[in-house]
């Protein structure tokens, strides 16, 4: 028996990109993190052909879990459409072979930045969230050593005192993305930069989230079923933002999270943030079929 | 007729806080060597010597920032037992937040220099569990007054306050949660001598209305004087004398503190 003998014919590339090490590395630090919920878990991060900061740690954890038959759906900020969503969405078609699609209700895989799908995920469906800072100490305690010390103690006051300087100098919480929340009751994540709109969905989700940091090397999770309560003052009540009662001037939805586009006459318009939603809206006033999932949010307001 | 005397009540109450051989050495430097200090409750303790004499680390060591190689240091409160030099990180941390306060020379030691004074006296009342937004406000608010700290100054950060100022949001810090001990280290150092006049009177009526045993160290015996009770003088990482205030001041024993005192004078 020779070595060559144990050993696979070179090929020019892996499947999935990542080599076998890369993904085991990966698989073993996914369970670690869905076994521990919201405790950061430091990995080996490779190169992808992305400039870190871009997607990357999203895109390594979604190159380890994709096999050919994977529908992935790609987010950036709420849309398919965007260049970055779609190069990520062709690099992961391209390496991996899987077909790929926008709707939420079909994914099996959901890659995105910055948002939550409106429609509500399923237990068969896994969300993989690009974090650009893992930290939800760093604003507060700038030695990450310490900061380990205090995530290992439970010893988050600090971040309240955050809170209260914020409520202190502009009347309310200003935290807008990122919102700290406590995971299962244990450790504070920051959710990656989900407005504090998408915070509430994680809660008690149905669905498993990763969340990965590519170029701060870590990665964390919520698995299905596990709380996660924003941080908030006992008399002060968490708020998410405002958008309950704006319409889309592009497909009329209404009561859901909306991006501003600023008009020349000083005002402002606005059209949902999920693209897809606003897509899947307009094709049903037009009658052209295609069902539309439940939502989270129900008139602008989430269901306690 | 028989005549019955009570005991002295400094004969019937035990010591709060009480230090017992300590050694601590940095390196080949002893910075403290053997050293034992107590303080009975609603005393205040001065310790003086010369720069490098050791007594910011005996501090610190009471403060439990720091931990010595031998000694045992016990603190006579409920809820409070053993020697609290063998307490791990969490319960060290939780007794600190809760029962002792401490007010450094430096304020970029004591205080969160870019977020309001109110949110640092606050953050005290975060560490032990408060969160209601209303009452750490309100604490807060309290305790900046009874150090008294200007109010309508509340919300500025303390890199924009004088180093007087600075000095009492530590304070109101340090006395936020009522603690049972309230260590000063040379906490008028640095502040020209009419405010260092002020933050005397402050400390000495705060002694006087809350009745918390103090542990100061200074090299200034002036301050020690004006605050102190009893004084420990040490030099070279030991104790050479202690007594009480005017005894020491009065009539030095040690070659050293006789040569403090004089050089004062």
């Amino acid at each position: 028996m020779s070595l060559s003998t144990l050993t696979k014919p070179w090929e020019a590339m892996s499947y999935g990109f990542l080599d076998g090490s890369a993904k085991r590395e990966l698989r073993r630090k996914m369970l670690k993190s869905v076994a521990v919920p919201g405790c950061q878990m430091p990995y080996a991060s490779r190169e992808v052909p992305m400039a870190r900061g871009w997607g990357t740690g999203g895109l390594q954890v979604s190159l380890t879990l994709v096999n050919p038959q994977t529908r992935v759906k790609v987010i950036d900020q709420g849309a398919d459409d965007s260049v970055n969503a779609a190069s990520i969405r062709r690099f992961i078609a391209r390496v991996a072979g899987t077909p790929t699609t926008m709707d939420t209700l079909e994914a099996d895989l959901i890659q995105s930045r910055h948002r939550i799908p409106e429609e509500v995920l399923r237990e068969d469906q896994v969300l993989v969230l690009q974090v650009p800072n893992p930290e939800p100490l760093r604003p507060v305690q700038p030695n990450m050593s310490i900061a380990r010390q205090m995530h290992a103690d439970a010893d988050y006051g600090r971040m309240w005192l955050q809170l209260y300087e914020q409520i202190v100098r502009s009347g309310r919480v200003m935290q807008g993305a990122s919102y700290p929340s406590l995971v299962h009751g244990r450790h504070v994540m920051t959710p990656s930069p989900i407005p504090r709109w998408d915070v509430p969905k994680l809660h008690m989700a149905e669905h498993l989230t990763i969340l990965s940091a590519g170029r701060e090397k870590r990665i964390f999770a919520v698995p299905p079923y596990t709380r996660v309560e924003p941080l908030v003052f006992s008399d002060v009540p968490y708020k998410v933002e405002e958008h309950g009662h704006l319409t889309c001037t592009r497909s009329g939805t209404k009561g859901f999270f909306m991006n501003e586009v600023p008009q020349d006459d000083g005002s402002s318009a606005f059209e949902v943030s999920d693209s897809e939603w606003g897509v899947k809206t307009i094709r049903a006033r037009d009658g052209i079929g295609e069902s539309r999932g439940e939502t989270w949010y129900k008139d602008g307001e989430m269901p306690q | 007729m028989t005549l019955t005397l009570n005991a002295p009540r400094i004969v019937e109450t035990r010591p709060l806080l009480e230090v017992h051989g300590v050694s601590k050495s940095y390196g080949s430097v002893q910075a403290v060597r053997n050293v034992s200090a107590h303080a009975y409750p609603g005393e205040v303790l001065g310790i003086v010597g010369e720069s490098g004499s050791g007594k910011s680390t005996l501090l610190r060591m009471m403060n439990l920032e720091e931990i010595p190689e031998a000694g045992s240091y016990t603190l006579d409160l409920p809820d409070v037992s053993g020697n609290l030099f063998e307490l791990d990180r969490f319960a060290r941390r939780m007794l600190c937040a809760t029962k002792i306060g401490i007010v450094y020379q430096n304020p970029h030691l004591g205080l969160l220099m870019k977020h309001s004074s109110s949110g640092n006296v606050a953050e005290r009342l975060l560490v032990a569990g408060e969160r209601s937004f209303a009452t750490l406000r309100q604490a807060a608010t309290e305790a900046l007054d009874a150090s008294e700290f200007p109010l309508d100054r509340l919300d500025a950060p303390p890199i924009e306050l004088s180093g007087g100022m600075q000095q009492r949001v530590q304070l109101a810090k340090a006395i936020a949660l009522e603690p049972a001990l309230l260590l000063l280290d040379e906490p008028t150092t640095g502040l020209d001598v009419s405010v260092q006049a002020l933050v005397l009177d402050t400390l000495k009526r705060l002694q006087q209305d809350r009745q918390i045993t103090m542990v100061i160290v200074s090299h200034d015996l002036g301050v020690i004087r004006t605050l102190a009770d009893r004084v420990m003088v040490m030099r070279r990482g030991a104790v050479v004398e202690t007594g009480l205030a005017d005894q020491i001041f009065q009539d030095p024993q040690h070659p050293y503190t006789q040569q403090l005192v004089h050089a004062k004078l």
